[in-house]
């Protein structure tokens, strides 16, 4: 057993943890939850010898203990598996396995002994991999795996996870809670991150929520429901999560896209219509081909399609064509493809619409400041106009983001998982302004993973499947049923 | 947080300067000489050159890049536009045309780099051999002289202007207009942008590959600019001149703080880095160090400010 006591912890002047008191039972999953910012991470990488504490204790097996690096807190078989996998991709999955840890005889690499090593492990985890594979080859499920074989090859005790589903498939997922489970059994304690609360009621056995640096519930899971965490978690109750849909669409079509095809991934013979003032969301389970979809008809990927926009037919080749013809498109990965992460708000914010504000190729820094602040008052962004990205939480880089778009003032928004890996709290003032930019004739393509959100927020549901459009369900057959039917291929009975 | 972070902000932006200024002070106090006007007018045009260079090469370190090739441009636009001259055109045109090689030849680059997907390293290190070699192509591997009839083309070398070398002048004028270029206009925006994030740029609708292409031409004119100047001076173009000067522009840019990762960085960093050089290739002359030992010192001179630059972060 593990106790963290009144845990202090500030970088200069941020004060990120004012007293956690957190306890990890041997032989348990223990949820850690909280906004972000609310300090999950640093209290793990405290734990995990990444930082120290600045006051506190921390207590093991009736020992004070202190772990003031890495290294030494993975010999006292503490190990984090981080959000971003540490995986070398040029190496092979065995080369990764042993990575700074390798065996030797006589100075030489001792690759049988290695390779007998791995095999054990993999089979303790009942997990069937190539060990010559090139890591960059294995899918995003796969790493994740060989980052829990190398944690076990340490020997860990505790293991710690961030966000450890946050790219897998749902068969990988079922795989991954099967081995925790086992973990588990043999005695090892997980700290397991999650913003999925799903998730969190299937495998923890008990919960610590954090808000503001601060431990604000500590409690078994089974005897508590997802209101009481939301609310622990934001410090209010959540009842309005979804904004109300109660406006008519127009019945005018903004957008047609037809015979829409991509070979390299597998995407084909896509159609659909977007009407002004509409959210039409995309469901489907992942890999369906619906990021795919989106960028080939922004021009990101080449591909073939035919599309209309408010009825004339345009050729889109390229971002700039998109961007021209009325589209805005808010990628997966904000910090990969949305954010200049060195750049600041307002930086970031002009980004896709320096032509407005611009004059002969000058920019007018007053109408970029003006922009941004108004922005940030609109959209409740906690940080001032010359912030740099990097440094904003994750839903106010979501904002800023979104804010960029607003900017260049398109006809149709394209929305992929705008909420991945927020909050929340920030994840309802996204719902509430995606539903207020459509009340001003936005139209709003929305792709979720998350079947509440597609199901509160969309007017229609465009289901995909192993690159196909399934069909698309109208309001008042929206629900988790038929989509679920739908994206595994199945038939709805009329 | 955010005071804290503005301070190291201040001290990176300062660093170049306190360094400049520390270099001065050592050497006026072995050398009062190198504070003389004479001494002072003679490092800026010593150092005009080097800056035309390192101006070019800070934006196309800031998208990421590299361009080993400016000294080869250098060589081949002076030797066009000397060739042009002797040919007997109008001198001011011959000038004209050889900035347009630098500019062409800046365009290759840009190509290779984006619609040939090449490295930019492997890109500039393939046509630094194939300018340099064109150079002796078309030179027959002499220098080529009879350049001194035009008065225009002589002073771009070696005249003054109100007392200040033109040399000098025209680093000035040039520095003027790209800091500009680069903190005030879209164009500059999207440098550090693509930079920055080259896939966010993107798919934010900036046209990442012209505008690179237009960053390698213009590192490509400062080279045909810095080439001119120099065959001005020396009355003749040659055809091994600006051998190795990458190596200093890259070095100047570096030492004002630019990051060679890209989108990160400032052209007045890269003026300071580049009188950094000056001062120490024009001081320690002065005090009479010998070359070998001057080599020595201009390279712990990076290695120091580099080291210090990164504790910094």
């Amino acid at each position: 057993m593990i106790e963290m006591k009144n845990i202090h912890k500030a970088f200069g002047a941020n004060k990120v943890l004012l007293g956690v008191d957190f306890e990890l039972k041997d032989a348990t999953v223990h949820a850690l939850m909280g906004e972000n910012g609310a300090g999950k991470s640093t209290l793990m990488k405290i734990l995990s010898g990444v930082h120290t504490y600045d006051e506190g204790q921390i207590v093991r097996g009736g020992e004070d203990v202190n772990y003031t690096n890495l290294k030494e807190a993975e010999k006292a078989g503490v190990v984090f598996i981080h959000q971003e996998l540490n995986i070398w991709p040029e190496l092979t999955v065995l080369e990764n396995l042993f990575i700074g840890n390798e065996y030797t005889r006589f100075g030489l690499l001792d690759m049988r002994l290695m390779r007998r090593k791995a095999e054990e492990i993999f089979e303790r985890l009942k997990f069937r991999i190539n060990l010559n594979r090139r890591a960059g080859d294995c899918s995003v499920g796969q790493q994740q795996m060989i980052e829990i074989a190398k944690a076990l090859m340490m020997d860990a005790k505790v293991l710690i996870m961030d966000e450890p589903t946050a790219a897998l498939t749902d068969s990988e997922i079922e795989v991954l809670f099967g081995i925790i489970g086992d973990l588990r059994k043999s005695g090892v304690s997980i700290v397991y991150i999650s913003h999925r609360m799903e998730e969190i009621s299937e495998i923890s056995d008990e919960i610590t929520v954090l808000r503001d640096g601060r431990s604000v519930m500590y409690k078994e899971t089974a005897s508590t429901d997802y209101n009481e965490i939301v609310r622990a978690m934001v410090g209010r109750d959540l009842d309005d999560q979804f904004p109300e849909r109660d406006h008519d669409t127009d019945e005018e079509t903004v957008l047609a896209v037809r015979n829409l095809g991509n070979k390299s991934h597998p995407v084909m013979d896509v159609n659909f219509e977007l009407k002004r003032g509409e959210i039409l969301g995309f469901a489907g389970l992942m890999g369906a081909g619906r990021t795919e979809v989106m960028r080939t008809l922004f021009g990101v990927d080449k591909g073939s399609k035919e599309v209309e926009i408010g009825g004339r037919s345009v050729k889109i080749d390229r971002p700039p064509d998109a961007i021209r013809h009325g589209l805005g498109f808010i990628t997966e990965n904000r910090k990969s493809e949305g954010l200049i992460l060195d750049f600041s708000l307002v930086d970031n914010m002009t980004m896709p619409s320096m032509g407005s504000f611009s004059k002969g190729g000058f920019m007018k820094r007053k109408d970029e400041y003006d922009f941004a602040d108004l922005m940030i008052r609109r959209m409740n962004i906690k940080s001032g106009r010359k912030s740099v990205a990097s440094e904003l939480s994750g839903g106010n880089q979501q904002k800023v983001v979104i804010g960029k778009w607003i900017g260049s003032q398109p006809e149709i928004l394209i929305l992929d998982e705008p909420t991945r890996g927020i909050d929340v709290g920030a994840k309802r003032e996204i719902y509430h302004l995606i539903n207020e930019l459509t009340e001003r004739g936005m139209s709003i393509i929305l792709i979720s993973s998350e079947m509440p959100e597609i199901i509160g927020l969309s007017d229609r549901v465009a289901v995909m499947q192993e690159g196909r459009l399934r069909g698309i369900l109208e309001r008042g057959k929206i629900n988790q049923e038929n989509i679920m039917t739908l994206a595994t291929g199945g038939k709805l009975d009329e | 947080m955010n005071s804290k972070l503005s301070v190291n902000t201040m001290i990176d932006r300062f660093l170049p300067l306190v360094g400049l200024t520390l270099l001065v002070i050592v050497i006026t106090a072995m050398n009062q000489q190198f504070l003389s006007p004479d001494n002072l007018l003679n490092l800026l045009r010593q150092v005009s050159i080097n800056g035309l260079i390192a101006f070019g090469m800070t934006f196309v370190i800031l998208t990421g890049g590299i361009d080993l090739s400016v000294g080869s441009i250098l060589a081949f636009s002076s030797a066009m536009t000397a060739l042009i001259i002797t040919s007997g055109v109008d001198p001011m045109f011959a000038m004209l045309l050889g900035c347009l090689v630098g500019v062409l030849s800046g365009a290759v680059n840009g190509l290779l780099v984006t619609a040939g997907g090449m490295a930019p390293f492997i890109a500039t290190l393939a046509t630094m051999t194939i300018y340099r070699g064109a150079t002796l192509v078309v030179t027959d591997g002499n220098p080529i002289t009879g350049l001194g009839d035009s008065l225009m083309f002589q002073l771009f070398g070696k005249g003054y202007f109100f007392g200040i070398p033109v040399p000098a002048v025209t680093m000035a004028v040039t520095f003027v207009i790209l800091y500009i270029i680069l903190h005030k206009t879209v164009f500059g925006r999207e440098t550090y942008a693509i930079g920055g994030n080259e896939t966010a740029a993107a798919l934010s609708g900036i046209k990442v590959n012209r505008r690179k292409i237009m960053i390698y031409a213009l590192s490509g004119l400062m080279s045909a600019l810095a080439g001119i100047i120099l065959a001005s001076r020396l009355d003749s173009a040659q055809p091994t001149a600006g051998e190795t000067y990458e190596l200093d522009a890259i070095a100047a840019v570096v030492l004002g703080g630019t990051s060679l990762m890209g989108g990160k960085g400032r052209i007045v960093g890269t003026l300071i880095g580049v009188l950094i050089i000056g001062v120490l290739n024009n001081g320690l002359n002065l005090i009479g160090v010998s070359s070998f030992y001057q080599q020595i010192i201009k390279g712990l001179v990076i290695v120091i400010a580099v080291l210090i630059d990164r504790k910094n972060k």
